[in-house]
């Protein structure tokens, strides 16, 4: 009763079959690299062929090469310089900002109920204001300068940090801190040297996702008063339909988000290990 | 005397009225002893050992440590968890520094009483490895080694073998009275496992359960050098039978109240 040859052969197809769908599983990692290379060539593919296909007139669908070329351009007339390094200093001042004065807030109210009952509502409201509806007031108070552009990428990213680093707090587990009790450890030496190393890689993390929003924010405010900066590039290539413009500052944009996000794995990776599965 | 507690009662209030954890507790521990607290679950000996590290304060009755009232936490009384509480960020030497940290000792002096525990539990060679690298035994030894090094008054055990297998936890019974022996320390465990208790102790208090109140308590007298081997004797088998009797018969007389029935058998079915 030994199984025949095509049977087994079956068997083995049905088992490549199911590496796909392993279900919160990891797959080998050959694989991943296939399927991640086709995540970033068939989509830039897809846009060629229709590009090239003359259904879409150019001035709407610019192809690959004229992106790339328009961005070339970009970059001899100094332009790609000074836009990116306009809204990547905005996204820095901004985000690190409210990322100083959530990080606290957060960590308190994760630690104190009091804080917590007195901080949370007020917050939980605010962080459903959308933040672009505050720019006419932002540009009442501060004028068109950079101080506006700064206090909106702020507002748009304090109330989502403080939450979520107060969610990360509360899992904190009590034992952890019942423990640091019994070895003599004070409220304030419980926060310091227990519950903020304890969360610091999921803050890393909260600051990750949160980073993309910073990026929304910045082109929203470039948009509608700057000078220079990638959202402002893409407002000027609108009013002369420089459509191959627009598409190279728009993966300008991407690339950056896409490099940030993986610094800041890399960093939790690096600092944290403690942290990770394997 | 070291540890004298008095008339301890600790009630908590629920949703559906006040329950009684505990009931005038009388308990003691000298210098230097091995005690052990057995019961079955609801006994609130966990309550017990909570109230005696000071994260719980009882509703009414006194704690004495050496004569000071017991108003907090301290590191006068270290604990070891059941469940495994290592700083996870923390190599091993840097997680039984800890405590001396804490209060501010020198890292010279840290790091010398770090290493003497650390060796005293066997792991010296493990100092610069992470707790996610360890298997449960071991991270259980690091905590112990962690409560000793600030030199704790008592040190308070909360079923620390609880989550270990059986092979592991007879190896760690035997190397809980060697660093026993070793440090002269004062111990108070507490357990279910009536085995464990006899095996362990010099003296042990049986609680009975709803409320928890000190039914008897038995002088365990064997020699202080145990091995597994000692299981054999009569003696200790007696000891076994005689509490595990005196358990069983506590059961009985509250099994004809509707609660702990009904929570037997929720136990039973998970």
């Amino acid at each position: 009763m030994s199984p025949t040859p095509p049977a087994l052969s079956k068997l083995q197809a049905r088992q490549r079959d199911r590496v796909f769908w392993r279900l919160a599983e990891d797959i080998p990692q050959p694989l991943t690299w296939k399927l991640m290379v086709i995540s970033a060539v068939v989509p830039l593919l897809l846009w060629w062929l229709l590009a090239s296909s003359g259904w879409i007139s150019d001035k709407f669908l610019p192809s690959p090469p004229d992106v790339l070329a328009a961005m070339g351009d970009l970059w001899e007339r100094g332009l790609l310089v000074q836009d990116t390094r306009a809204s990547i200093v905005r996204v820095t001042l901004g985000f690190v900002l409210a990322a100083v004065v959530a990080t606290p807030i957060g960590i308190l109210m994760a630690a104190f109920a009091s804080i917590r009952a007195l901080l949370e509502p007020a917050i939980g409201i605010l962080r459903y204001m959308p933040a672009p509806a505050f720019v006419p007031l932002l540009i009442i108070y501060l004028g068109i300068d950079e101080a506006p552009k700064i206090a909106l990428i702020f507002i748009g990213t304090v109330f989502f940090n403080t939450l979520m680093i107060m969610d990360a707090g509360k899992f904190v587990p009590k034992a952890l801190i019942e423990a640091t009790y019994t070895l003599g450890g004070s409220r304030w030496q419980i926060l310091r040297q227990v519950i903020w190393p304890y969360i610091i890689p999921n803050v890393l993390d909260i600051f990750r996702v949160n980073m993309a929003a910073s990026w929304n924010l910045v082109v929203v405010a470039e948009l509608i008063a700057a000078s220079e900066g990638l959202g402002k590039r893409i407002e000027l290539a609108r009013k002369f339909l420089n459509t191959d413009e627009i598409f190279a500052c728009l993966i300008v944009l991407g690339l950056i988000g896409f490099s940030i996000d993986m610094s800041f794995r890399v960093l939790i990776r690096k600092t944290c290990a403690w942290s990770l599965d394997s | 005397m070291s540890l004298v507690i008095s008339q301890l009662c600790k009630c908590y209030s629920t949703s559906s009225g006040s329950i009684e954890a505990l009931r005038d507790i009388n308990l003691h521990a000298e210098p230097g002893e091995f005690i052990c607290v057995v019961g079955a679950s609801g006994s609130g000996k966990s309550t017990l050992l909570r109230l005696i590290a000071g994260l719980e304060m009882p509703t009414s009755g006194e704690l004495d440590l050496n004569g000071r009232a017991i108003v907090g936490p301290g590191a006068d009384r270290g604990m070891v968890f059941q469940s495994y509480t290592l700083y996870p960020w923390m190599t091993l030497q840097k997680n039984v520094e800890f405590g001396l940290r804490l209060q501010g000792v020198n890292s010279k002096e840290r790091r010398d009483r770090a290493s003497y525990y650390l060796d005293i539990v066997g792991l010296a060679s493990f100092a610069r490895a992470y707790p996610k690298e360890l298997s449960g035994g071991m991270k259980q030894r690091v905590a112990i080694a962690r409560a000793l090094a600030t030199q704790p008054e008592v040190l308070l055990m909360d079923e620390p073998f609880g989550a270990l297998d059986v092979q592991t936890r007879e190896m760690m019974q035997e190397f809980l009275l060697e660093v026993w022996r070793r440090t002269n320390c004062t111990i108070l465990t507490i357990t279910h496992d009536v085995r464990e208790a006899v095996f362990l102790a010099q003296r042990i208090y049986v609680l009975s359960a709803h409320p928890g109140t000190i039914d008897c308590e038995f002088q365990i007298d064997l020699p202080r050098d145990r091995t597994v081997l000692i299981e054999r004797e009569p003696q200790f088998q007696s000891y076994v039978a005689a509490i595990q009797d005196r358990l069983r018969g506590l059961s009985k007389t509250t099994e004809t109240s509707p609660m702990p029935t009904t929570s037997k058998a929720k136990a039973d079915a998970h």
